[in-house]
């Protein structure tokens, strides 16, 4: 299933990359695709983590959720720079826990963190991630943990 | 057409705008890990902006796809790299400015 899903979505990535309809082309396409998906199912490197399926129903909430983060922080950072005399800044080094389960949460969680400007994941630990962020209102807003909640999660058996 | 065209410069010139915020920001922060936050406002949502003035102007074309793919990789490995910088910094045991009023 997974394979399969993913091989039409290489035949897609093809075509929009390429713009040819001709048939010996998309030909060529059909073949070159078949061989990677002879390679990767070979190498075993189409798993749960490099082609999340399982986490395309919880996705697009979550991105439009990040999105709305970025922009927020995003305002925020501006403000601080270019606020008149002294940046308004209270830099703050502090440890979130890691409430998701599996590691590919863990990673989307650190990703997230590091992506929404004012907040940078420097460490991750078995169960902690270290973070520095610009202001104490970030940080704040960080260790309430409502990002985190947003996090899609989910542990597959393997 | 027209609103098309307004979109698309209301997106590049609060893009550029943004560049160009974060690099103010990058002299005006004290150290490295601040400077790194303003670095981040540069890396997605000026980059996103301008990209999407970009793809307003090409239209749905195949160009405007190439731009989606470009964003999508920024997406992906800019979080990657300024997680691996700031990491090496504290490996090399540079410490963070404290905060004087905690």
């Amino acid at each position: 299933m997974r394979i399969f899903s993913y091989s039409i979505l290489l035949f897609l990535f093809w075509l929009l990359l390429s713009g040819h309809f001709e048939p010996l082309l998309l030909g060529l396409g059909l073949a070159s695709v078949a061989l990677t998906i002879f390679l990767v199912h070979r190498m075993e490197v189409v798993d749960h983590e490099s082609y999340p399926l399982h986490l395309s129903k919880q996705l697009p909430k979550f991105i439009v959720y990040l999105f709305k983060e970025i922009l927020l922080s995003n305002i925020d950072v501006v403000k601080r720079v270019l606020s008149p005399r002294r940046p308004s800044i209270s830099p703050k080094l502090f440890e979130v826990p890691l409430p998701q389960k599996s590691i590919l949460g863990q990673v989307i969680y650190a990703n997230s963190i590091t992506l929404t400007p004012g907040t940078v994941s420097i460490q991750l630990t078995e169960n902690k991630i270290l973070v520095h962020a610009l202001s104490k209102e970030a940080a704040d807003a960080l260790a309430d943990g409502s990002m985190a909640k947003q996090i899609p999660d989910k542990v597959v058996k393997s | 057409m027209l609103a098309i065209d307004l979109l698309s410069w209301f997106c590049l010139i609060s893009g550029g705008l943004l560049g160009t915020i974060g690099a103010i920001g990058m002299h005006r922060f004290p150290d490295f890990y601040t400077r790194q936050h303003a670095a981040g406002v540069t890396d997605v949502l000026s980059a996103f902006l301008i990209l999407l003035g970009l793809g307003l102007q090409a239209g749905l074309t195949l160009a405007a796809f190439k731009l989606l793919l470009i964003f999508m990789f920024l997406y992906f490995t800019s979080p990657g790299a300024s997680h691996a910088v700031a990491n090496a910094a504290m490996h090399a045991g540079l410490k963070p400015m404290a905060d004087k009023q905690d």
